[in-house]
Order: structure tokens, then sequence, then C-alpha cells
């Protein structure tokens, strides 16, 4: 069976960059089987604080009824951590599709046709990019909550998508100038190739193998911003779902009180699901760029010469009679 | 193509040229923003409190009654010098919070620059050095698991580890109350006001207050500074001239380091620059995790309080700030790299 | 300085060969070429893009990356350079060993100004020497390639490609080494900043008494600068010799192909070689220029020719040459027409 084109790079990737990848696809499966099963894998729900009529202890530690102890809220973290998972996964979705819909297409039409559209987009995303990504989030949320929106899956989406639009915008847009001048797009143009067809055909399949790397740390940015929301206050309502930053904000005070299941958890939830983006974004880095790709190449083994002694010296002499000038070159 | 003396002076003034245009177009960008939502600030804030004379009355002291247009002008001629004007809800100066509580964010954030550029100049450089050994993927995966734990995470489980269980640092405020009343503050850096006055005491203090936030944000960003630093030295030390000075016979480690980390290190300055953008943010998360009084702190303190003018005015410092330390490091480049000031 | 015993050898290369490891098998850039330099003699190293010859003057100087391996014997005043431990080569590189590479733009550091190179360089090797001798010497040696003295603090940005590769050239002898190999030296200059680095490389021979192996691709520059020459083909050398006596009766086809090809004044046709350059991977059996040799004959394609002399100071490998003994019956029929249009695709 033959790989399709874009899959062959994958194939040919070793050693390290290889496991880089399969490491942080194997942690991204793991939480997203985590956020699609919630409601079977998580022991109680996500701000259930009693059951059977019997209310949770309060800030109790880890034990067999509660692994990973409950919260000054008598929820159950385990599974605030669970349902948690479902959120951040939501949210990601959302904001990483919502960029790259917006980002890439303006990214292509603005770099293939120039012009001052170009220029006045480039001037905004530079301003933009200058600008603290997480005050902006904050303030846009902020806006938000008080529109139709709310404060919700949505809000938080669009806080973190309209941060990254210029992201992919810039570097869909600066391949896109590179790839312009390439001759084989010129050529294209030469034989009187539709301008369409050329964005579709030549430019598109080029540009495009970028985009995933870049989503990928978009995704482990929009955890982060959407923890962060959350500790401030500005993310998803407690009432509305289980967030993991929302979670941290109120184990900062459970600190100073030695307690420490309500924030170590939850806090290596996001480091664990961010650095499993991240991992897939560096290794497909790695694998995609063949002038990154290191492989491991082993130094040559020189087959013996074989000198015999004859007049004329050295090795010109045991050439004679051979269409090899070396003997025979052991081929494995 | 010789040199001349005097450019580097020409491309200060141009760069300072430059900044005029992107601090417009900022400013622009702020002033739409905080007109996105419907209906105005003043009534969003106090409506419903507040008697509607008193309603109009601040909202034409505020200039909010007249057409959008006219806004925008005295909106950027108010920025430019530098008057922010007066917070809704507890009649505050806006400038006074931004000397008071801006001094507290500087000093955190130069602090944590500083323990970020400690922190991952020296890893970036070993991970390139020794590239594809334990020691590589060690700095490597160092710096992917920082910057995937959130400030407040790392802030969480600092004071767990060092105020808590260790009992040595404190975990919350600039200096302990006593200190921090008695204080005279003069440039409102408590590190410079507690050498000024005297006292190694305070000045102990106030620096115990200093690491764990500090070192909390700028571990954050030393994340970022190890894989660009590495990267830069992997081009670097494949580059023409440490081969053409291998050739020459000088010694492997002083190729690597007078040639092959100083080249990589230059390109590290613009970016780490460009770093302040996520220290700022990383800031406020750090202010309310450590309750830092700082600038950051007070941005959340007025979004809660739907204070819109001292949001505006906070938000315009900070686009402000972002475009001087551009052109701070822009100018800095061009001192350590000849070949910009051409 | 005066003139060393012409007849000495300073630099013996005996089988050398230098293969890189690739994802497959490895690329035999050089695969068993041998050759002498007299002191103060200059050898002209002439091949196509891509026939191993940077290889070899990077073999020589042991500045192959990891995965290269080298093999063979490079015998520069009876110690063998391949094997040497680093630091042996290390502090050869200079005071004896020279070399100028092809681009001279991105050839010196552009944070540091070129006091600072050399300065550098002659610590590296005297340390003991008082500093302002270090000036005067980078000085003296800067001013010898038209260099003057008020530059000596400015930054390799401030000067142009043909003065960086004089100021590279100046480092390169500050230590007045014996041999100086130079690896395509104008290749990246215009012809008039050519002809001036020419002069200098001339220079050499007459007023330092410089062994230099100068490697190119142009042969014009050879008949300029060169006493002998090398001509390199697919990893070996397939003719050498005095440089008058080469040019003016080449032995070897591709000799005589590549001086076809010169384009002078009086060109009439584009004269070209037909065929690929050789794989060095996989090269052709037998002698590895036969798939576009227009003489090539039955025995070229089933056996690898054996070097002999031509006239007095001239070898080669051709079979053209003999030795006659050694073609068995038969084999100096042509190669067939539809053999050599296969030889060629193949």
């Amino acid at each position: 069976m033959r790989l399709p084109q874009w899959l062959r790079p994958f194939r040919e990737a070793r050693g390290l960059p290889r496991w880089i990848l399969i490491s942080g696809i194997a942690i991204v499966a793991f939480f997203v089987i985590l956020a699609v099963f919630a409601p079977l894998l998580a022991p109680y729900g996500f701000d259930q604080i009693s059951t059977d009529g019997v209310r949770f202890p309060k800030q109790a530690s880890p034990d067999s009824t509660h692994l990973m102890g409950t919260t000054v809220q008598s929820t159950d973290v385990l599974s605030r951590v669970i349902w948690g998972s479902r959120t951040a996964i939501e949210v990601v979705v959302l904001a990483v599709v919502f960029s790259l819909v917006i980002g890439v297409p303006l990214g292509l039409i603005s770099g293939y046709v120039g012009g001052k559209l170009d220029r006045t987009l480039v001037l905004i995303t530079d301003a933009l990019f200058a600008f603290p990504y997480l005050l902006l989030a904050i303030v846009i949320a902020f806006l938000l909550s008080d529109t139709a929106l709310g404060q919700g899956v949505v809000t938080a989406a669009v806080a973190i998508t309209v941060v990254y639009i210029p992201q992919y915008f810039r570097v869909v847009r600066n391949h896109v100038i590179s790839v312009r001048e390439e001759s084989y797009v010129e050529a294209a143009r030469a034989l009187g190739a539709p301008r369409w067809t050329i964005i579709r055909r030549y430019v598109f399949y080029n540009v495009i193998q970028n985009v995933p790397a870049l989503a990928t740390l978009n995704a482990a940015d929009a955890i982060l911003t959407l923890a962060a929301l959350g500790f401030l206050g500005y993310g998803i309502q407690p009432t509305d779902a289980a967030e993991w930053g929302y979670d941290l904000q109120r184990a900062i005070d459970d600190a100073g009180a030695g307690i420490w299941w309500t924030g170590l958890f939850p806090g290596l939830a996001i480091v664990l699901l961010v650095t499993g983006f991240t991992l897939v974004g560096e290794g497909l880095n790695d694998v995609i760029n063949p002038l990154i790709r290191t492989q491991r190449i082993e130094r040559p083994e020189l087959p013996e010469l074989d000198l015999a002694p004859a007049g004329g010296g050295g090795a010109i002499a045991e050439m004679a009679g051979e269409s090899e000038p070396h003997g025979e070159v052991r081929r494995e | 193509m010789s040199g001349h003396g005097t450019s580097l002076r020409g491309y200060i003034l141009t760069r300072l040229a430059l900044a005029i245009p992107t601090v417009l177009i900022l400013l622009t960008l702020v002033f739409l923003l905080m007109r996105v939502a419907p209906g105005d600030p003043i009534t969003s804030a106090l409506g419903g409190r507040v008697p509607a004379e008193e309603l109009e009355r601040r909202k034409e002291a505020a200039g909010l009654d007249k057409p959008l247009p006219e806004q925008y002008v005295e909106y950027l001629g108010d920025a430019f010098t530098l008057d922010l004007g007066t917070t809704i809800n507890d009649d505050r100066e806006v400038t006074s919070i931004i000397v008071e509580n801006g001094s507290a964010t500087l000093e955190l954030t130069i602090a944590a620059f500083i323990v970020a550029l400690a922190v991952g100049i020296p890893i970036g450089l070993l991970a390139g050095r020794y590239r594809d050994t334990s020691i590589d993927v060690g700095g490597r995966m160092f710096g992917i698991v920082v910057y995937a734990a959130p400030v407040f995470f790392t802030a969480f489980l600092a004071q767990l580890l060092f105020s808590n269980v260790l009992g040595w640092l404190p975990s919350s405020g600039r200096a302990s109350p006593v200190v921090e009343f008695e204080l005279n503050k003069v440039t409102h850096f408590y590190l410079l006001d507690t050498l000024f006055s005297g006292s190694w005491s305070d000045f102990w203090d106030v620096v115990k207050h200093l690491i764990l936030p500090a070192v909390t944000l700028g571990l954050l960003v030393s994340g970022v500074l190890i894989r660009l630093v590495r990267v830069n030295l992997l081009q670097t030390m494949r580059g023409d001239y440490v081969e053409a000075a291998r050739a020459r016979g000088i010694s492997e480690r002083r190729v690597v380091v007078n040639h092959a980390f100083r080249n990589a290190l230059v390109p590290v300055i613009t970016v780490a620059g460009l770093q302040l953008a996520i220290l700022l943010g990383g800031a406020v998360l750090t202010e309310q995790s450590f309750n830092w009084p700082g600038i950051g702190a007070e941005l959340v303190r007025y979004l809660n309080e739907r204070d819109y003018i001292a949001v505006q005015g906070i938000i315009t410092i900070f686009a402000l700030a972002v475009v001087v330390v551009s052109v701070l490091i822009d100018l800095i480049n061009a001192f350590v790299d000849p070949r910009v000031r051409y | 300085m005066g003139r060393s015993a012409v007849s000495e050898p300073i630099l013996t290369v005996r089988d050398l060969r230098v293969w890189y490891g690739t994802e497959g098998d490895p690329v035999r850039a050089v695969d068993g070429v041998t050759f002498e330099i007299k002191a103060g003699e200059t050898l002209g190293l002439v091949g196509e893009s891509g026939c191993g010859k940077s290889s070899l003057g990077r073999g020589m100087l042991g500045l192959l990356p990891e995965h290269t391996a080298v093999d063979g014997e490079v015998r520069y005043r009876d110690r063998n350079l391949v094997g040497i431990p680093q630091k042996e080569m290390r502090e050869m590189r200079g005071p004896e060993l020279g070399l100028i590479f092809q681009e001279p733009m991105t050839r010196l550091d552009p944070l540091v100004t070129i006091e600072h190179h050399f300065l550098e360089t002659l610590r590296a090797h005297e340390p003991g020497l008082d500093e302002d001798e270090m000036r005067r010497r980078s000085l003296e040696s800067l001013a010898g390639m038209g260099i003057p003295p008020t530059r000596f603090k400015q930054y390799p940005h401030e000067f142009s490609g043909g003065m960086r590769q004089r100021i590279m050239i100046a480092l390169a002898l500050v230590l007045e080494p014996k041999l100086v190999v130079a690896d395509e030296p104008t290749t990246a200059l215009d012809v008039i900043v050519e002809a001036q680095i020419l002069g200098i490389l001339a220079d050499l021979r007459r007023n330092f008494d410089t062994a230099l192996l100068l490697i190119t691709h142009n042969l014009g520059i050879v008949a300029e600068a060169c006493d002998r020459l090398a001509v390199m083909y697919a990893g070996r050398i397939v003719e050498e010799g005095e440089a008058r006596q080469v040019f003016s009766e080449p032995a070897h086809p591709y000799t005589r192909e590549l001086l076809r090809s010169i384009i002078s004044l009086r060109t009439e046709g584009l004269h070209y070689i037909p065929g690929a350059p050789p794989n060095l991977i996989d090269p052709p059996p037998g002698c590895r220029f036969h798939p576009r040799c227009p003489n090539a004959m039955r025995v070229c394609a089933e056996r690898f020719p054996i070097q002999t002399a031509v006239g007095a100071e001239q070898r080669t490998e051709c079979w053209l040459h003999g030795p006659a003994d050694q073609i068995p019956e038969g084999g100096t029929e042509p190669l067939e027409r539809e053999e050599l249009a296969l030889a060629e695709e193949a």
C-alpha cells in the first residue's frame, strides 16, 4: 500500500524525532480519550458534592474513595481533572479551528495578492504581535462577557482565536511570498495558468506543510491561555464546566495550609497536555523540515586495498586485470 | 563601502522615528477595543448606583458624550501627554497607579528577565554544543516542561515547597508589613529604596520577597530562550567562519566560545526583548499568585469593577512600554552587531 | 628566503581515499589518489564540479565532517597527516599548512575586527610573541596583499569580496606556511579581481617559496599560475604532468575534451562533453570515463586502466596509452555505439 505523499516524511523519520512525535501523540490521545469518555471514566460529576445524600469531606487528602482528594468546596479532584480534560479539548478544538479557518486563507490571499491589502494587514498584525497576548485575551474575554456570548467555552475560544490569527497569518503569508517567487510558480504563470489554480496547486500544498506544527503550538498556548483566564476568573463559569485554571485559583490559598492535592493534580494535567502538544509540534518540525532533519549518518567502512608487490610501485600495479580499482567492494 | 562613524547616531534617529507609526497603530487598536462593547463605560460601571444627572456629569467630564472621532483625537492627545484621566470608582489618578504599581511590576519583570537569561542562555548553549546527547535532550525537555507549566502552577508548587514545607521564603507581598509601612518610598523600587535607607535587614527582607515571584516568572521565559539559543548555536557552529577559524589552527574551545557562541547570541537579544510581551502577560498572573501589588493586579481589579477608564489607561501604558522596549532592543542590537548600523 | 632544493617533495599523497557516509551507500569522493608536490612548486588540480577536488583539499587538512572516512597517506615532511591526533594537526595549521577557501564573504567572523582575526591566529601559534610584534607582522602580511594599515581595525562587512579574499590570503600566510591549499579561491569573484588574486598567488611561488595546491575547475587559471597540472575525474587523477606539456599534448581524452571546451574569441560552435557527470556512489565499471569517451574501446568498459608514463613528465590512466600487454584479445576494438549509448544512460 503506497502512502500518500504527505505522510512519507513520517515513515522516513528515525530516532529521536520519531520518539518525540510518538510520545506527544500518545499524551494528546490520552487526554482526548479522557475528554470523550469523561462521563464513563469520572467517578463523580464535576460539581458533585455529595453522594446518596452524604456530603463529601472538605479538603480531604487522597484516599480510596477520592483518589485525588477533595477541594474546599467538597468536590472530587479526580473527577474535576477528568471533566477538565473535556473542557480543555473542546476549547482547543474550537480555537484552533477558528484561527486556522480565518488566519490561513487570509495569509494565503494577502501573500499572493500583495499590494495595499497586504501592507495594511501586515501593519495591523505586527502591532498586534507586540501586544502581550494574555492581556489581549483577557480584555477580549472581558468585553465579550458582557455580550450575548457570555462567559463560556465559545468566549474563551474566541479570545484565544483573535490572539492567534496574526500568527497563522504571518507564517502563511511569509511562506507564500517566498514560494511565489520560486521558478516553478513563475513557470506556471508564464504558461498562463489562472491565479486560483496556481494558488491551489503549487502555493497551497507547499505552505500547508508549516501549518500543522503551528497548529499544535497554537493548541498548547490555547490551553495555557484558557487556564490563565480561568485562574483570573474570566474563563468558564464554575457552574458550566470544570476547568483546571479555576481549580488552581482555589488551590493557591490551600498552599499556605499545606494542602497539596487540590493544586498539584490539575496543574500536572495542564503541564502534561501542553507538553504533549509541544512535543507533537517539535516532532513535526523535525520530521517535516528536511534541513533540520539529522539522521545519524555512519562513517563508512573503507574496504582493504590489497597491495601486490610489482614494478611501478604502490597502488598502480594491483589494478591490473580488475574492473574495480581496489579489489572487491563488499556490499551487504 | 567604507564605514561612517556617525551611522550609529543616524540609526538611532531613524529607529526612533519609526516608532511613531507603531505607537499610533497600537493606540488606535486600544481605542477601538475599549469601545467595542455597547453602551458607554461610565454607565456600565456605575449605572444603577448613581443618579442619572451624576452619570451625565461624569460622562461629560470624561469626554464620552462627544462624537467618536473627537474622542479619538482627544485620546491620542492625552496619551502623548500621559494624562490618562481618573478612575471611575475610586477617583485615583491613573498616572499615580502607574507610578506606584508600575514600579512593582517593573522590578519584578527585570528580576525575572535576569533569571531567564541566567538560566536559559547557559542551558541553550550547552544543549546546542553537545547536540543529540543526554545534555541536549535534558535541556530541551526542561525548556518544554518549564514553558508548559502555567506560572500560577509553578507559583503554587514554589509556595508549597519554600513557604509551607521549608519555611524559607515568604509567599506574598513585596515586603513584610512593617518594613513596607516604614519604608521611605523615593523611587518606589523597593530594592533601591531599602538601599538608600541604609537598613540591611530591610533590604534582605525585600530580596526574600522578590525571589519566589522572580524565579517563577523567569523560568517561564527561560524555556523559550533555551530553544532559541540552541537553534542559533546549531546554525553558527556550521558557519563558514567557524570552519575557517579551525583551518587556522585555533583551538576548538576558542572557536566554539568566541565565535560560535557570540554569533549565536546576537539574534537572541532581539527575541529576548520581544519576550517582554510574554513577561508582561505572565506578570499579571504572577502578581495574582503572590499578592504582588503590581500593575497587572490592578488591571484585574479594575476589570472586575468595570472601570473602563482605568483599564484603558493601563493598557495604553502597556502598549507604550512595549514600543519603548522594542526600540531599546534595536538600539542595543546596533551597538553589539556592527553590521546593523550601516 | 632562498629557494630550497627543488627536487625535494614537500608533500606526498598516496592512495588517498575520502568516502562520505550517506543514508545509503557511501559517496566515493576521492577514490585512490596519488601525487606529489615539491617545495616551492604550484600544482593545479582541475576537474568538473562534484569530482571530489574540494574533498581532497579538506581531507588533506583534516577538516572533514564526522561522517567521512579518510584513508591513505598524506605525507608532509615525514609525517602522515591521515589519522594524526587533532592537537598535532591544529598546531600545523597556520605555521606549516595554510588553507584558502572559496567564498570569502562568509569566512570572517562579522562581529570582530580584522585586527582581532590576526591577533587570534598569531596568539594561537606563537603565544610568546609581544603584541606589537604581532601587529607588525599582520600589517606586513596585509600590505603584501595591498590592504592599507588604516583599515586594520575595520569590520569584515566593510570590505568587498575581493578584498576579503585578500585578507583571507594574508591570514593564511601570516605564519609563513610551507604548503598552501587554495580551494577555488577565485570562483566567487569577478574576472578583474580574479586576475589580481592570481597575480598574488603567482608571487607566492616567486617570493615566499611556498608550495601551492591550486584547486579549480577553470583551466585558464591553471595555465597562468601552475607549474604542474593534475586532472581529476570521478575521484581519480586521470592525467598528471608538467602544465605546459599537458596543455600542448594532452594524453587523456577527458583532458582533451576539457581543453576543447574552453571558449575563446575564435570559438565557432560550443563544444561540450556529452553525458552526465559520473555517479560517485556507484561508478561505472572499468574506466570511469568510458561512457562519455569518444575513443572508448572494449577493454575500457571491462578493466580499470593502469597508470602509464607518457613522455618525460606526464602520466595518465588510460588504455589508449597501454600497457598493451595487459589488454586482452579484441579489447582494442572500439566500444559499440549501442553500448556507448546504453552506458551513457546508465
